[in-house]
Parts: structure tokens; C-alpha cells; sequence
């Protein structure tokens, strides 16, 4: 038996028997959940309310008069069911998740304490203002550092996730060119092959044509071959830095100043921030627009169905276009500016592009990324990246034994690895990556960037101690060196451990079954 | 003429006045399992260049450029049913568009058999 140093058994060593199924379906503890309609029953419920009587009818006819096909359960049906679901979800509570572009970060209990007092939790976005001015303060302040950090003059704090503090920023980029009289002209956005699919995504859904620029051989956007798009049919380019690669975008500046020279706009993706908060202004680099991921930078990871959120910092050049609501301070006292006609009055954005959400924003996060900054502190936030950076240069110098970098040199936050090392193996990278959940860990983010053959795209963010990602590189190495020992057959199979073996994404992508139907509407269709 | 192809790994094939125009094998093999196809109506024309289909995989969404320009006479619609044709048979029965040409020199700057096999091997 494998023995820690304390003498305590650390591996099982119970000898591999064949088990038979078991009867229920269920292994050990881990219960086999059905669906919540297969679990419930149509006619059952789980309140006991009195039915109403007497009241007035007001229906005029239209009540309904069948079933309306929800699941009734007890309340500890219901409690079961969400928590045993609960136990099959992979989580950062639980392990390093080391999706690259994702920062999925430890989200320190602090944040959770802050978030969940009941002036923050419980506050409904229809309260008055004279009974919130600590929340609207907190927005206010929450403003004050994003704009401190970026180096940017404005922000947008309601966007709900990056891809809508896209949407904010592209929008203010044509509210801009409308203002000059160029919106029909500049019809062209540029972006880099290897951005995030949010970008041109969001280009396209703001009317514009996507043009890619090729990276060159080091894996940074291609200064000349981007400078051979530009013109004046360009409205901007949206440039992630780092990028999606791991890399620092060295031509930053130049980037920003031939776009500028040719009168677009350029957009920064900040799904990458957490490599350079507190160290780089990204105003100091010519940005015009950026969206920063509360829920990657500063803390509260998503992946987990939790809410995203992406204020928008602006540039002086767009900031007249910022959208509303925003919040005002003025005579000791906060107050919401709710439509463009109010931020006339204030005499502060005539231009606004309008209103993006139905409230403020998303305000659990923003107490939860006040609290973050406020007790790292700018050495800590500054720190972090620091952090992170290391880590994921670690990372990349011991797998390097094994499995081959995309590209030379030293990375930021992320370190991308090809397929190059297993070539003639037989082993794929989605092979590489279910064999990696049989080790217990979540694997890394696949076949992204699409610049890098069979990516692999490794990003542990500053929360991993050097023992955890010891552990994570002994297992990665493990992994490599079997492949290149040619047991292709484990690697097909796997995951042999996780509770559905491998799945047939194919079949999934092809003939996706998105609803549930009860056993009597299939007969009745049949 | 033979058949034609570009960087991008589209072929061209011509078939009477009209030229057949698809993915490559080795673009349907490095794509992996073809789980969807979207593919321009006929009549429309495109230049060089455009993006006219897009195809996407279990493993990415790509699209697929105009290897010449011209007037979209027929598109293949069994492949937007099943996908999985791509795969099996992409240079031949599961071709994407038919399009008339509006400039036949177009054609002479792509590669030909030997040049895309050297190609697609380095890339």
C-alpha cells in the first residue's frame, strides 16, 4: 500500500476486481440522478396551499383547463435533486480549472461575506435612491478603480458579461463614426485570427464586415500585414493583450497608432487582464474601448452558470457615447442618471448610446470585485498578475519535457501547447484531455486558438500553490510519456472513471435532443 | 483541367461551363466530424476571396471562401442534411457550390494537385 510520510495510505490498493453493475444504477454514494421531469410527478406538488375561494373571476374564459406539465416535487425531492447534480459539477472549490482565456481564479470567502449582507444582497433595483446610497456609492467607487486601473476616463459599469462590454464598446464605436458622418464608409472591423469568437461575433452583430489579420511566426497580430488593410473604410480593430496565445502583444502601441492614423477605433479585449492589472494602463497603450470580466479578473469565476459581468471603460473619445444608467455624484448625494434626457440635463452625455439593461448592472459582482481590490490593494492586484505570470511560466518550462510549446519564449498568464509531441502517437488532443479527467483534473482549454494545431491552453491564474501544480505537471507528464509509449487504447477509452464514459459529440452536435418529451407525447406522435 | 486548389483548402473543379467548388479531403480530415453546413442561395455572386459557406466541426467553425469569383448556379443541399457527407466523400458527392466563373484567369493562380499535397504537408 502506497504510504504518505505519516504512514497514511494514500492510494487504494485493493485489487482491480471486475464489479458487476450494481442494481440500482447508482455507484457507491454517487446516486444516479434522473431528470427533474422523470423524477417528478405531473400531478403531485410540493406546496399545500388552500384553494381559493370567492374572488372574481377575471379571465374572461381564457383559464386554463389542462395540465401545464411541470414536475411536481416535495421539497426534498427538489433539494436532492439540485444537490446531486451539484456533485457531478467540477468547480474551483474543489481543484485547479485551468481553462486558458478563462482566469478561473479562487474566489476568496472574503468576497462572499461582503456580497451577502443584506444592504448588497437583498437590495431590490426599484429601491429609492435615498435608500441606497451605500450600494450606489459602491458602484461609484467600483467605477473609480476600474477606470484608475485602466488608465480610461469613462466606464460603462451594466454590461453583463465580456461579450455584452463588447457589444457596449463596438456600439459606442459606431455611435462615434455616426457622430462624424462615416458610419456608411467605415464598414470594415479587423480582428486577429486568433481572437476570442465574441469579437468578430460582435462586430458582425453591430453591422460590420470582419476582416482577419494572420499572425506571424512569433504568434503576435502581423504589424504589416495589418497595416496593408487599413484604410479609410476601417471603423476600428479588436485586439486581445495578452492574446489568446499567451503572449504580449509587443506592437501594441504601433497597433494602436496605425489605426488611429487611419481614423478607426481600437478595441481591447480584456478577457486577459488579470496578466497585466496593476502593472500596464491599458489606456496608456491607446485603447479607445475595453470590457474587463469582473468574474475572471477579479474574482467570482463563472463556469459554473454564475453571472458574468463586463463594464466598459471608454476613452475620451468615446466616453460621450456611454450608456445609460450611470452613476451621478453631485451636493453629497449619488443618483442614478436613467435616460438620455436626464444625462442632458446633467449637462454630461447628450450622446449616450442608450440603455444596454433593464437595472444598473450586475451588483452581487460588483461588491464581490470591490472587495477583491480593496483587500489585495494595488501592490496586491499588481502582485497577482505577477503571480500568474509565474505560474504559468512554470507550467510551461516543466511540460516542456514532454509536450511541445506553440511557441518560443516565455508566456504571460497562459501557456499554449501544440500537438506537435503526439504526433504518430495516434493520441488526439481531445484523447489527451478525457484521459486527463481520469486524473481528476478538469482539462485545459482544447483546439483554441485556432492558429495553433490541436491547441492545448493552459492557464492556472496565481491561486495554485507550487505543490497543486507539481501535482498537475507530474500528471500531465504522465500522460505524454504513455502516448508517446503507444497505449493509444487508453487513451480512446478514456475517461473510464468519470460517471458517463466518453461521449459521441458527433452524434450530440448532430442530432441534438433539446427537450424532454414524456413517454405518452412520443406515443401519441408515433 | 484537373482539379484546383487554394490555401484556404478549397478545391475547384470544372464540369462543363460551371465549376464545382468544395473542401478538400485533407481540410474534411483535419476538420474532423462535419456536424453542420451553411451554404449561400444560388443566384448570389461573390469575389474572390468572400466568405460564401461555413462549415463547422466538433472541433471548430470555419468558413469557406469564394476560390473564385462569380455567380453561385447550384448548391449542393444534401450536405446541409447530412453533414457527415463532408467527410466521406468531400471532393466528390459532397461538393458545396456549382459557380460561373467571371473571370477564367482566376483559375490559373491556384495550386494543382502536387503544389496543394506539398502544401497542405508543410502547414
Amino acid at each position: 500500500m502506497t504510504m504518505n510520510a505519516q504512514g497514511r495510505p494514500t492510494r487504494s490498493d485493493a485489487p482491480t476486481v471486475n464489479a458487476a453493475p450494481t442494481f440500482t444504477g447508482n455507484k457507491a454514494l454517487q446516486i444516479e440522478e434522473a431528470l427533474i421531469f422523470e423524477v417528478g410527478h405531473f400531478a403531485g406538488t410540493g406546496v399545500d396551499l388552500p384553494e381559493p375561494n370567492g374572488g372574481v373571476d377575471r379571465l374572461g374564459g381564457l383559464n386554463r383547463n389542462t395540465d401545464i406539465g411541470l414536475p411536481g416535487l416535495s421539497e426534498p425531492e427538489t433539494m436532492r435533486h439540485f444537490v446531486r447534480l451539484s456533485q457531478k459539477n467540477y468547480a474551483i472549490d474543489m481543484g485547479p480549472f485551468p481553462l486558458g482565456s478563462c482566469t478561473m481564479k479562487h474566489n476568496p470567502r472574503l468576497n462572499e461575506k461582503i456580497a451577502r449582507l443584506p444592504g448588497f444582497s437583498d437590495l431590490h433595483p426599484l429601491t429609492p435612491e435615498a435608500q441606497c446610497q451605500g450600494a450606489l456609492e459602491l458602484i461609484d467607487q467600483l467605477a473609480f478603480w476600474l477606470k484608475e486601473l485602466t488608465g480610461m476616463p469613462a466606464v460603462a459599469m451594466s454590461p453583463k458579461a465580456g461579450a455584452h462590454g463588447e457589444l457596449c464598446g463596438m456600439m459606442a464605436i459606431k455611435a462615434a463614426l455616426e457622430a462624424r458622418g462615416e458610419a456608411g464608409k467605415r464598414t470594415r472591423v479587423l480582428a486577429p485570427e486568433s481572437a476570442h469568437g465574441t469579437n468578430p461575433a460582435t462586430a458582425v452583430q453591430c453591422g460590420f464586415i470582419v476582416d482577419a489579420i494572420p499572425a506571424d511566426k512569433t504568434g503576435r497580430v502581423d504589424l504589416a500585414a495589418l497595416k496593408e488593410n487599413l484604410g479609410d473604410d476601417v471603423a476600428g480593430i479588436m485586439v486581445t493583450n495578452p492574446n489568446t496565445c499567451g503572449l504580449f502583444e509587443r506592437d501594441i502601441r504601433a497597433i494602436a497608432d496605425a489605426v488611429h492614423e487611419a481614423g478607426g477605433y481600437f478595441y481591447c479585449d480584456g478577457a486577459n487582464f488579470n496578466a497585466i492589472a496593476g502593472k500596464v494602463k491599458p489606456g496608456d497603450l491607446g485603447v479607445d474601448a475595453m470590457h474587463i470580466n469582473l468574474h475572471k479578473t477579479f474574482s467570482t469565476p463563472h463556469g459554473g452558470g454564475g453571472p458574468g459581468s463586463g463594464p466598459t471603460v471608454l476613452s475620451e473619445a468615446l466616453a460621450p457615447y456611454a450608456p445609460v444608467p450611470y452613476v451621478h455624484f453631485e451636493d453629497g448625494k449619488f443618483s442614478l442618471v436613467e435616460t438620455r434626457r436626464a444625462a442632458k440635463a446633467e449637462g454630461e452625455s447628450a450622446k449616450s448610446l442608450g440603455r444596454l439593461t433593464a437595472f444598473h448592472g450586475q451588483m452581487g459582482m460588483f461588491t464581490r470585485a470591490l472587495a477583491y481590490m480593496m483587500s489585495h490593494g494595488r501592490d496586491g492586484i499588481a502582485q497577482a498578475a505577477e503571480d500568474a505570470v509565474l505560474n504559468a511560466n512554470y507550467v510551461l518550462s516543466r511540460l516542456k519535457e514532454e509536450m511541445t510549446p506553440a511557441f518560443d519564449g516565455y508566456c504571460m498568464h497562459e501557456a499554449l501547447f501544440d500537438d506537435g509531441f503526439l504526433k504518430d502517437t495516434g493520441v488526439e488532443t481531445i484523447d489527451f484531455a478525457k484521459a486527463m479527467i481520469d486524473e481528476g483534473y478538469h482539462p485545459m482549454t482544447m483546439y483554441f486558438p485556432l492558429v495553433v494545431h490541436g491547441a492545448m491552453l493552459i492557464e492556472p491564474t496565481e491561486s495554485e500553490s507550487k505543490r497543486e501544480l507539481d501535482q498537475f505537471c507530474e500528471a500531465l507528464l504522465s500522460l505524454a510519456k504513455r502516448a508517446k509509449a503507444g497505449d493509444v487504447d487508453a487513451f480512446k477509452a478514456a475517461p473510464l472513471h468519470a460517471p458517463r464514459r466518453r461521449l459521441d459529440e458527433t452524434a450530440a452536435a448532430r442530432k441534438p435532443v433539446l427537450r424532454w418529451t414524456s413517454e405518452s407525447s412520443v406515443q401519441a406522435a408515433e | 483541367m484537373s482539379v484546383k486548389y487554394t490555401k484556404d483548402h478549397e478545391y475547384v473543379r470544372a464540369e462543363g461551363d460551371v465549376y464545382v467548388i468544395g473542401v478538400s479531403k485533407h481540410a474534411a480530415e483535419q476538420l474532423g466530424d462535419v456536424v453542420f453546413v451553411e451554404l449561400p442561395d444560388a443566384g448570389k455572386t461573390f469575389t474572390k476571396g468572400e466568405d460564401m459557406a461555413v462549415v463547422e466541426s466538433v472541433k471548430a467553425a470555419s468558413d469557406v471562401y469564394a476560390p473564385i469569383s462569380g455567380e453561385i448556379v447550384e448548391v449542393n443541399a444534401a450536405i446541409v442534411d447530412e453533414p457527415a457527407k463532408v467527410n466521406e466523400d468531400p471532393e466528390g458527392a459532397a461538393w458545396f457550390v456549382k459557380i460561373k466563373a467571371s473571370d477564367q484567369s482566376e483559375i490559373d493562380g491556384l495550386m494543382d494537385e502536387a503544389a496543394y499535397a506539398t502544401f497542405a504537408a508543410e502547414a
